[in-house]
Order: C-alpha cells, then sequence, then structure tokens
C-alpha cells in the first residue's frame, strides 16, 4: 500500500481530536460519577426498599415500552417506506414532533389529554392511568415510539422491495411476503429499534415527573429516583443510581448489539 | 404460451402505447431494447408487479389481466437475483413450494434436483448471502423453476456475469423449455443472447415491439439488427 502523505496525517489528526473531544467527554463524565460514589453508597442504595421498587418498574416499564414502541413502529415505519398516500408528509411532520418537542411539554399535554372528556371517560371506565403506573408506560411511549417508528422507516428503506416483489410471484400475499421476507431482512433494524426505545424510556424523566408524579413505592423510576435523591440533598444516593443507569443501558447495548450481529459472520 | 394485446402503460413521462406480443407454448423468446426502452416494464406488467392502463395478459391460455403475482403461476428472475438473504440456499430454492404448503418430502426431492441440475447442491446449506454472480443467478433461476410455472420471466440475468460463467449459463438456459416444459422471455439487451437463445426474438424501440425472429425464423430486421 501506498504511504500516507504527511498532510493526510494531519488531516487525520484533525478529525480525531474534533471526534475524540467528545468521546473523551462521555468517559470523563462516567469516570467522574465513578470516583465520587464508593461500594457502599451503592451497596446503601440497593439497600432502598424505595430504590429496589424503582429499579423493577423501571425494568418493567422500559420493556412494556419497547413492546409497544416497536408494535406502532414496524407498521408505521413500513407504511412510509413502502407506499405513498395522501397525507404523508403530514404524518411524518406529525412523528417528529415527540422527539422536538421539550419533554415537560409532553408530559403537560398528557396531563391534559386526560382531562378532556375522552380522557375522563377512559379513566371512569376502563382504568386509571394519571399518576399512577400506566403514565409512567404512556409517558415513556409518547417519546419512544418516535423513536422506533425513523428506525423502522430507515430500515425499510434500506431494504429493497424486490425481495418481497419476488416472493409474491413465487405464491406469498403482501402479507406473507411482509412476514416472510421483509421482517427478517429487518431484524438488525428491529433489534436497533429496541435498543433505541428502551434506552430512551429508561431516560425519561421529564414528562413522567409532570404525568406521573414522583411519588415513592408508586409511580417512581430510576430518572426520577436520582431527581428525588439530589432535591433532599443526597448527591451520594443519586450518583449510585445513575451508575446503575449507566450499567443498565451498556449491559442492553453490548446484548443487542451482539445478538443483531449474530449469523451475519461478524461475531 | 404468454400473449400481451394492445398494452398501454405510463409511468412519468415513460409511456407504452399499444404493444403485443405472443409467445407460443415451451418456446424460448428474447425481448431486446436499449437501456431505458422500456424492457423491464412489459416483464414487471407481465408478472403482475406494476399496474398498466389498458390490454389484456394471457398466461398459458388464462386471463392474468387482474390477477396477483401469485395467483399467476409465474417464475420471475429479476437482474440482480433478489435472494432472500435471511435464508438458505436450500430455503430460497424451496420458497415456492413451502409457501404452498408442500410436504418437506415432496420439497426435498425437487430442490435436490435443481441444486444438481444448476450445480449448487454444495452450496444448499449456506446462507444466500457472499456468492458470485453465477451462484445467484443459478439460485434465483432455481427458485422461480421450483413449482414447475408453465411461464417464466427473466430480467436480463446475465448482464452482470463474466464471459465465462455466462456461456456456461447460456448452454443450461438452453435446456430450459425442454427440460422444464416452461415457456420463456428473457428481457435482454445482448445480440449474442439473443442469437443463441431465442426461438422468437422481439425488439422494443420507440414504445413498439417489432418481430426480428419468429420461431427460428429471421425475418429481415434481425439483418438490421446485426448491422
Amino acid at each position: 500500500m501506498k504511504p500516507r502523505l504527511p498532510a493526510d496525517w494531519v488531516f487525520y489528526l484533525c478529525l480525531s481530536i474534533l471526534g475524540g473531544s467528545y468521546v473523551v467527554l462521555i468517559v470523563a463524565m462516567i469516570a467522574a460519577d465513578l470516583f465520587f460514589t464508593t461500594p457502599d453508597h451503592l451497596l446503601d442504595a440497593l439497600n432502598k426498599p424505595q430504590i429496589r421498587y424503582a429499579i423493577k418498574l423501571s425494568l418493567i416499564s422500559c420493556t412494556i415500552t419497547t413492546i409497544l414502541s416497536l408494535w406502532v413502529g414496524v407498521p408505521m415505519g413500513y407504511l412510509l417506506a413502502r407506499t405513498n398516500f395522501w397525507g404523508k408528509t403530514s404524518i411524518d411532520t406529525v412523528l417528529d414532533i415527540p422527539i422536538v418537542l421539550p419533554p415537560l411539554v409532553i408530559g403537560l399535554s398528557l396531563l391534559i389529554l386526560f382531562q378532556t372528556w375522552p380522557g375522563q371517560f377512559f379513566e371512569k371506565n376502563i382504568f386509571g392511568v394519571t399518576f399512577q403506573i400506566p403514565s409512567v408506560i404512556l409517558a415513556q411511549f409518547s417519546v419512544s415510539a418516535a423513536f422506533a417508528v425513523r428506525t423502522m422507516r430507515v430500515t425499510f428503506e434500506q431494504i429493497s422491495p424486490r425481495t418481497e416483489q419476488v416472493a409474491m410471484t413465487l405464491g406469498c400475499t403482501r402479507a406473507q411476503a411482509f412476514w416472510r421476507v421483509a421482517l427478517p431482512a429487518a431484524r438488525r433494524g428491529l433489534l436497533t429499534a429496541a435498543t433505541l426505545s428502551w434506552a430512551r424510556a429508561l431516560g425519561e424523566f421529564g414528562p413522567i415527573l409532570i404525568f406521573s408524579g414522583a411519588t415513592h413505592m408508586r409511580t417512581e423510576v430510576l430518572s426520577t429516583t436520582v431527581w428525588l435523591e439530589f432535591s433532599i440533598g443526597n448527591l451520594e444516593a443519586g450518583i449510585a443510581v445513575s451508575l446503575l443507569m449507566i450499567a443498565a443501558a451498556v449491559v442492553v447495548l453490548i446484548l443487542t448489539r451482539t445478538l443483531g450481529l449474530r449469523g451475519t459472520g461478524l461475531v | 404460451m404468454i400473449d400481451v394485446d394492445h398494452l398501454c402503460l405510463q409511468q412519468g413521462d415513460f409511456r407504452l402505447d399499444d404493444l403485443s406480443l405472443h409467445v407460443p407454448k415451451g418456446k424460448y423468446a428474447l425481448l431486446m431494447g436499449t437501456t431505458g426502452c422500456g424492457k423491464t416494464t412489459v416483464l414487471e406488467a407481465i408478472a403482475g408487479l406494476r399496474t398498466f392502463a389498458s390490454g389484456r395478459i394471457q398466461l398459458n391460455e388464462h386471463d392474468a389481466t387482474y390477477l396477483s403475482p401469485a395467483e399467476r403461476n409465474i417464475g420471475y428472475v429479476p437482474q440482480d437475483g433478489a435472494l432472500f438473504q435471511t435464508m438458505t440456499v436450500r430455503d430460497n430454492l424451496g420458497f415456492a413450494l413451502s409457501i404452498r404448503g408442500q410436504p418437506a418430502a415432496a420439497i426435498k426431492e425437487r430442490v435436490e434436483q435443481l441444486a444438481e441440475w444448476l450445480h449448487i447442491a454444495r452450496l444448499l446449506e449456506r446462507r444466500a448471502v457472499g456468492l458470485s454472480g453465477g451462484e445467484t443467478q443459478r439460485i434465483a433461476l432455481g427458485r422461480a423453476l421450483a413449482n414447475h410455472p408453465p411461464v417464466l420471466l427473466m430480467d436480463e440475468p446475465l448482464s452482470s456475469l463474466d464471459e465465462e460463467t455466462r456461456d456456461r449459463m447460456i448452454e443450461l438456459l438452453k435446456e430450459l423449455p425442454r427440460r422444464e416444459k416452461v415457456t420463456v422471455l428473457h428481457v435482454t439487451h445482448s445480440r449474442h443472447e439473443a442469437d443463441q437463445l431465442g426461438d422468437f426474438i422481439f425488439r422494443l424501440r420507440d414504445g413498439r415491439v417489432e418481430v426480428i425472429k419468429a420461431d427460428g425464423i429471421a425475418s429481415q430486421n434481425i439483418t438490421e439488427l446485426r448491422s
């Protein structure tokens, strides 16, 4: 291979410095958390029943949110990628709203929604939502689903429709071609959408605070625990819970990336 | 038998008017034309993958004009092969049979018969990724033929192959009508392929079909084509 010219090295060095500064910031933040806390702080936090409850509720609500996000993300992503219909641009814009809106506004909007008569009817006749566990899931879902839709749309756009067309000439209906050909081909995108939804749900705070409140042993999730501990001056517990959230996020990222690459010959 | 009568279709600025062609049962026909003249569009319309304004399509003596691609009972080989990359080569070959709920033993027998003929038996258990152009096209051909379709449509199946692989594929394709009892419409821009394979040769030019060779007999136009 031809040796690179010195000018190339300068170019790559500049890119590395500019891009690497962000990596350094992330690592420095995590390192600061690690140095601030001790194993005792972590154990103390884990021994608190309200924190154990928050961990349990976070894990359950994030998983339900992820399933619901994929439930709407896959069909909507497929429709946007494969079909043209009247109002598509408007729907596309609407789907971006949860991504760009301030989280507090989403929480406030959900709260107002359940003050309207359909919301009140739902709460009285089906099940209670506001300031209860379903509100946590709905608040997380309102934001996470938008990321799932975006990811699945890009995934289906990158898969050639030609394979589905071939499947239809081989005897499939469009639905069979979707289930047997398009969806298996989209599995890495599905895992990415699931990871993004789960991680986004875990970090959701603003909508939950407004729509669900921050009540110990009721609607407290890990993100609200950090805020509750911080607000009473217990910084050690707040940092310990933050580290638990970082660890959970890293585990999910590693798991999904490994599972997503399995069978591709890359792992 | 493939019978296209007075087909009219429009897509954006592209327009085909009153296009007709007839390929008798068991014959091998080639549809030639320059890039962008609409060869693939015609093939997709016959396969049911593209809507058209008017006209009639008959396949194997049945009116297929309003049938879905699945109901037309055709084999279709696209230019890039479009293999199902999440499946093994065996599952690709057996796809049309498994979707119809054929017994596993019948699928296995047909897949192995096709694999032997197409010289892809050693690839059967491999996932359909990282294959050469020739392997991809042979698998796509086998997958299209698995359910014994009476009509086979191929879109430039040899265009991305090197000369040696293409010559081997041509030898396989020559056996097709007799071996699989299938009527073939093969889209190409290669004069060499047309001369080697076609009982019938059509040329698509300015939205019209000219018959260059019919049942082995060259019309006067073949001289123009060669020149």
